[in-house]
């Protein structure tokens, strides 16, 4: 495997990041879930206006704050400092997941254990078992977003394939995934299953296949 | 005359029962009733089923209500937190129930109890473990489950302005479940950073209008610390 790392540079992770923003246009409304998909905010630039919502009921969040200017009572999902652009508004729980189930985002960004080619997703627990599970926010958004995309590693730590053909970890949401951004490639979730729309630079379809447990396809 | 503001934590807590069903509102420390669960910790009523997007941090607030034992059930969407010690521990010993429910859901199941909705279909959580034994109906060509509005018998709230009559405001995310949980309780007691005298709130930014609110405890603490 070693010969072959060697031949490609995998995307890092602001690159991974910027990949996503590249693709978000003006005017859409966006949740960014916690980890990866939070970073996808800093490369967006502020004169594209994309309207960034977390789940705590903000719509419009800039930039986080310099040490100095935090405003206490003003947090996101994941409980970080954050700033409120001009125009942007507060709302209460209710309000703010029916902007979620209701169907009025444009775009949710979510990080995954397992993604798999019918558009299934696995993001909140690795085992039935799980002591304590959390599921936060994750089930509504996958379900309610107009679209779903996923940011994460295209393979676990362990080395084992996390774009499969079947989750082996309990669901967050059935066939709701439509595009997939990783560290080797971005993939689009279509009827035909996983099409292969960008690669790392260097990386060959076969290599990338051999990385992934699923079916790959190039486009049509 | 009506006057909802009440002078002593005893008063606000006065005849809360035992086997409760609590409401909690807060996210992350941000519009949290900490002094108000400090009053209820006080105040002794037990085998209490507490609702809350966290299952409390450190040994302080939530945390330590089931640390005393006093909390049979949690439903909530997120028990983790910085520092779950607490619920953890008690959840590994069989000491405590726990229901797991999608935040939406959460949200919606309180804001269903508030308007009168007895239950609502909803697609978050088809084909997953959170729809298992529940109700399903296929409404125009896509399937939902069915699920329970969440009554308080109690609900906790924090609030930034109160005046006499139970009118409410917020502080930016101090606002989160609090106006559902005032909407959803029978009995709703609040505290408020800053009392204002009967019409000095503008009635455009009355965000809880007072006939969802029952007891009011002026509570200047300041801001709110860490998570």
């Amino acid at each position: 495997m070693s010969a072959t790392t060697a031949e490609f540079k995998p995307f890092s992770r602001v690159m991974m990041a910027q990949n996503v923003a590249a693709d978000i246009p003006e005017g859409w409304y966006v949740n960014l879930g916690i980890g990866i998909p939070t970073a996808v905010a800093d490369h967006v630039p502020l004169d594209r206006e994309v309207i960034f919502h977390s789940e705590n009921g903000v719509l419009g969040m800039g930039p986080a704050p310099e040490k100095d200017k935090i405003e206490p009572w003003l947090i996101n999902a994941g409980k970080q400092y954050v700033t409120l652009r001009a125009g942007g508004s507060m709302c209460h729980h209710a309000d703010s997941f029916a902007m979620i189930r209701g169907g009025h985002l444009d775009l949710c960004v979510l990080g995954a254990f397992q993604v798999a080619d019918n558009g299934d997703i696995a993001n909140w627990a690795t085992s039935e078992n799980d002591t304590a599970p959390a599921v936060g926010g994750a089930m509504d958004l996958a379900a309610g977003a107009k679209r779903l995309w996923v940011l994460m590693e295209h393979t676990a730590k362990d080395g084992s394939a996390k774009l499969v053909s079947k989750c082996t970890y309990p669901l967050t949401a059935m066939a709701a995934v439509k595009r997939v951004y990783t560290n080797l490639a971005t993939v689009d979730v279509t009827e035909r299953g996983f099409v292969v729309l960008n690669m790392a630079p260097g990386l060959t379809f076969e290599n990338l296949q051999a990385r992934t447990e699923a079916k790959l396809h190039l486009p049509a | 005359m009506i006057n909802k503001i009440v002078q002593t934590m005893a008063d606000a807590m006065a005849d809360i029962k035992d086997g409760s069903t609590v409401l909690v509102s807060g996210f992350g420390s941000v519009g949290q009733p900490n002094v108000l669960i400090d009053g209820l910790i006080e105040q002794g009523a037990k085998d209490l089923t507490i609702a809350a997007n966290n299952a409390g941090s450190g040994h302080v607030g939530l945390a330590r209500l089931m640390e005393l034992g006093r909390v049979r059930r949690i439903i909530c969407s997120f028990p983790r937190s910085s520092d779950p010690v607490v619920f953890e521990t008690l959840y590994r010993a069989g000491k405590i129930e726990l229901e797991i429910v999608p935040q939406g859901t959460l949200a919606e199941r309180i804001r269903a109890a508030g308007a009168g909705v007895p239950a609502f279909f909803t697609a978050t959580g088809v084909g997953t473990k959170m729809a298992v034994g529940k109700e399903h109906r296929e409404i125009n060509g896509r399937t939902y489950i069915l699920e329970d509005a969440l009554f308080g018998d109690l609900g906790l709230v924090e609030a930034w302005e109160a005046d006499r009559w139970g009118n409410l405001t917020y502080k930016l995310a101090g606002r989160n479940f609090n106006p559902i949980v005032a909407m959803a309780s029978k009995l709703t007691v609040v505290q408020t950073q800053h009392i204002r005298e009967l019409g000095d709130i503008h009635p455009d930014h009355i965000v809880t209008p007072g006939i969802f609110v029952d007891r009011v405890l002026h509570v200047p603490y300041g801001d709110p610390g860490g998570f």
